[in-house]
């Protein structure tokens, strides 16, 4: 992690409370992404976590809360405007395109960037075609970049879960985006799938720049490359800070290994 | 032996993006069309192009239409019987209320009619889906079934409720024996093929099916539902709209509301879920298979009969037509759901390894 330089707050959080009826999934959160920094949130199962991350991208509008990206205020975010500001996601139940190939699925990351009309689809003329080929060339670099070139023709359906989790990474990618929510993008791997993963989670902040915003269980793994730690139980905050600061927070403690009566 | 792709090598991303970047694929297609527009012609006869070519080739559009919406963008639809309606009534309008109307230009038009009143009865989809989008664009088809038959002025106040062509003019191309018939509406499924073929290997195409496999997923990648739903309703309603107008002025010549009834509706559907919902091929294979294996089997059943020395009664023949037919479709449907284009490729998979098991 040479070279890299974290900078000023790209995204930032402010009070964001959201419920369903009268479930709180999350109440009065806040905090702050740096950019090119890898932040995590972690916390017990049912925390909000995953919540936290559909209000960043839009999925779900917070009751209250304010949400700045790169000084803009963005009180009402829907997911396509999210995808337009640079907001790139992967899914805890990957949610890939089940019955296109893996160049597909990656193409249509790169829709926002393509402009032809219909018409010249239709003719496959003029802009169609030499989009086609700008963006298969785009996709070609990430498919290269995640070493899934021998599966790029494969209907995805039929890739093992830890190609797939890579092809979902593949595709937020290819929206080039300049913040990454990744949602468990390591659950239910073995360990040399968990170390390519992370290597190329470090890589895509090392050499991209990308802003990396991820929900994680394993707890060595977050530790060792988030920069800094966002902790939520019960839809609330309980911790915040660099990983050394995390481990030592009482509360966080009581929180994953129950508290002593 | 043949199919074989060993030593052909894609140098260039042109060359994988073909249609078919296969050589062999494409030279089995081009010779395909080539004899379907060069040895058909003078191979048969008139009750052939009649009953089965000139059918087979429009439905066949009106199934790339269907499966545009029903197999590309995962939007069921029993209205496809009524765009159709609308792209036939629109059309004879045009040609009959705006003088010096050409016939192309009026099918076109009537197609764009069409694609408009697709775009209206495509709204529900936003907000439903599956069985209830199936009730509500049912609404369409019940809806145009009453205007064509109770608004006269859709049918210029004709007293019988039918209307009717005269043979229609193609920039001086009288289209009226059943070859001429076959031959333009070969030239326009070729054209409409190409062009959907092109459609759903692009940008739009993958929006529709990203909208077919995982709507939210789409949203958060930046497709709009909106845009994606709606696109496929308009050009699914166009294809339709196109085949409705080709089906009244080409095939029947003169017609009455109930030529695309619910069950052309029905039909359709079944057409796109025995071919293969989501594959080009699968519009033509459905159709091929609602609309030549009934008169196939209404012309061997006799002789299968006679075989065994029975008598067998027309009465006969068209009941027991009907029990295979639907038996087959039972059939194919276990065998494979996804249709015969599954099945076609699947083949071709094998082929491709072929002596070999993997």
């Amino acid at each position: 992690m040479s070279g890299r330089k974290i900078g000023e707050v790209i995204l930032d959080l402010k009070n964001i409370s959201l419920s369903f009826g009268g479930v709180k999934a999350l109440q009065d959160i806040s905090f702050d992404v740096r950019e090119h920094e890898i932040r995590a949130i972690i916390g017990p199962n049912g925390a909000g976590k995953s919540s936290m991350l559909n209000v960043i991208n839009g999925v779900y509008r917070p009751q209250e809360g304010d949400i700045i990206l790169r000084g803009v205020h963005h009180a009402n975010m829907d997911s396509y405007g999210a995808a337009k500001a640079g907001l790139a996601r992967t899914f805890q139940n990957i949610a890939l395109f089940k019955g296109m190939s893996v160049l597909d699925n990656i193409m249509t990351g790169r829709n926002l960037k393509m402009k032809a009309n219909m018409l010249q689809q239709a003719f496959w003329l003029g802009a169609a075609q030499r989009e086609e080929l700008e963006h298969r060339l785009k996709v070609e670099e990430i498919i290269d970049f995640l070493e899934i070139q021998h599966i790029r023709k494969t209907p995805v359906g039929r890739l093992p879960y830890g190609l797939q989790k890579r092809v979902d990474l593949a595709r937020a990618l290819a929206m080039e985006p300049q913040i990454l929510l990744l949602d468990e993008p390591m659950a239910g791997m073995n360990v040399e799938e968990k170390q390519d993963m992370c290597r190329f989670i470090l890589d895509v902040n090392d050499q991209f720049g990308t802003t990396v915003v991820l929900i994680e269980h394993d707890m060595g793994v977050v530790m060792d490359i988030s920069d800094r730690v966002v902790v939520l139980d019960y839809g609330k905050k309980i911790g915040d800070g660099t990983p050394d600061e995390v481990r030592a927070n009482p509360d966080v403690i009581s929180a994953y290994l129950g508290a002593s009566h | 032996m043949f199919y074989r792709e060993n030593g052909q090598f894609k140098t260039s991303y042109k060359s994988d993006q073909q249609i078919f970047p296969i050589p062999q694929d494409r030279w089995l297609i081009l010779a395909i069309v080539a004899f379907a527009f060069l040895g058909i012609p003078f191979m048969v006869d008139e009750y052939l192009f009649r009953a089965i070519l000139i059918p087979f080739l429009i439905l066949s559009l009106a199934a790339l239409g269907v499966n545009i919406l029903v197999g590309y963008c995962g939007q069921i639809t029993l209205g496809a019987g009524a765009f159709m309606a609308v792209g036939a009534y629109a059309a004879y309008n045009f040609l009959i209320r705006v003088s010096g109307m050409p016939a192309l230009g009026a099918i076109l038009l009537g197609g764009f009619t069409a694609a408009a009143v697709g775009i209206v009865f495509g709204i529900p989809s936003l907000r439903v889906r599956g069985l209830y989008l199936a009730v509500a664009t049912l609404a369409a088809q019940f809806f145009w079934d009453w205007a064509f038959l109770r608004v006269k002025w859709f049918t210029n106040d004709a007293s019988s409720g039918s209307v009717s062509v005269a043979d229609i003019d193609v920039f001086g191309w009288i289209v009226n024996t059943p070859t001429d018939k076959y031959l333009f509406c070969l030239v326009i499924l070729v054209i409409f093929s190409l062009m959907a073929k092109n459609l759903v290997r692009g940008s739009i195409g993958r929006q529709w099916m990203a909208i077919r496999d995982m709507d939210v997923a789409a949203t958060v990648i930046g497709i709009r539902p909106l845009y994606a739903k709606l696109t496929a309703f308009a050009v699914s309603s166009f294809y339709l709209g196109v085949a409705g107008a080709l089906w009244g002025m080409i095939n029947l010549g003169s017609w009455e509301p109930a030529a695309f009834s619910i069950d052309r509706s029905f039909q359709l559907l079944f057409m796109v879920i025995i071919g293969g919902m989501g594959a080009i091929a699968g519009s033509f294979f459905g159709a091929a298979f609602i609309v030549i294996l009934p008169i196939f089997l209404n012309q061997i059943l006799p002789i299968i009969g006679g075989l065994f020395g029975l008598e067998v009664s027309i009465a006969l023949v068209s009941h027991v037509e009907i029990m295979i037919f639907g038996a087959l479709i039972v059939f194919f449907l276990i065998v494979e759901p996804h249709g015969i284009a599954r099945l076609w490729s699947t083949g071709r998979e094998k082929l491709r390894l072929w002596p070999f098991p993997h």
